[in-house]
């Protein structure tokens, strides 16, 4: 009981505090906000029995890559949109095509939401027949990343390396005259 | 006891909300915000979906896309800052030099 009570607290939050995070004006609350949301989906992560995952979700997103957009919003000089433009793309107050719009991805996700409600095959618990020593296992994690998934782990090695080479070229002062 | 269809709903609608962002806002900065939330929204499922298999296979995916996501922010904000050292505005309706 206290479990079902718990993944509804962590969804709505996670739920609501992303909708917050694309109503800010200021950059500035929706990295907050963001930080926010990982943590409750971390919540969710220990509830699927995946806490090296959970883990790996505050330290990477909330602790890292969170501070990284803190650094470029602290750097950019006047971040915020401007009044005009937050008028214009307030779902509310937008035009009658912004709202039909707003609407049209509303009956989306109760479309969805009642077709997976529906489908047999999903409505079963998720923790399946499965014993959560097989899933949560950080040893078992390492050995199957290691052997199954090498080509992703090393390709994944690469890539770092090209997105660190571009970030360094692309964000250096221009001094070619 | 919770179904994995609930865990597939929350993220449909994690999902829609980074898509509605991505759509709405006039900031280049809470856009790649927006695009976090639509891949913590795909990595829920995946870590969701490998719970119900009982494989781990789900939590390898979600942190590969978590490398990809640092990468991507990485590349994306060192555009960002480069484009606001040019054009002293963060507005994308402002960037439409290339457009035909």
């Amino acid at each position: 009981m206290g479990e079902t009570l718990l993944f509804y607290v962590f969804s709505g939050l996670a739920i609501l505090t992303s909708a917050m995070v694309i109503g800010q004006r200021n950059p500035m609350y929706s990295v907050l906000l963001l930080v926010a949301s990982f943590a409750m989906i971390s919540g969710l992560y220990v509830q699927l029995d995946a806490p090296f995952i959970a883990v790996t979700q505050i330290v990477v997103y909330a602790g890292a890559l969170m501070v990284l957009f803190l650094f470029v919003v602290m750097l950019l000089n006047d971040p915020r949109e401007d009044a005009a433009d937050w008028e214009k793309t307030h779902p509310l107050r937008g035009s009658g095509l912004a709202r039909f719009g707003a609407l049209l991805s509303l009956v989306l996700v109760v479309q969805l939401a009642y077709a997976l409600l529906r489908t047999p095959t999903v409505s079963g618990d998720v923790k399946g027949t499965a014993t959560a020593e097989a899933v949560s296992s950080v040893r078992t994690i390492g050995q199957v990343m290691f052997t199954d998934y090498m080509f992703a782990f090393e390709a994944t090695s690469l890539l770092i390396l090209v997105a660190l080479v571009g970030g360094v070229y692309l964000a250096q002062r221009e001094e070619r005259e | 006891m919770i179904p994995l269809s609930h865990y597939l709903i929350v993220s449909a609608v994690l999902f829609a909300t980074g898509t509605a962002g991505v759509f709405m806002r006039r900031n280049l900065i809470t856009i790649l915000l927006s695009i976090e939330v639509m891949l913590n929204a795909v990595n829920l499922t995946f870590v969701a979906f490998g719970r119900h298999m009982g494989t781990v296979d789900g939590q390898i995916i979600v942190t590969f896309v978590m490398t990809v996501a640092a990468a991507e922010a990485a590349v994306g904000l060192a555009l960002v800052v480069a484009l606001f050292r040019h054009r002293e505005s963060l507005n994308p309706d402002g960037f439409s030099s290339l457009k035909w």
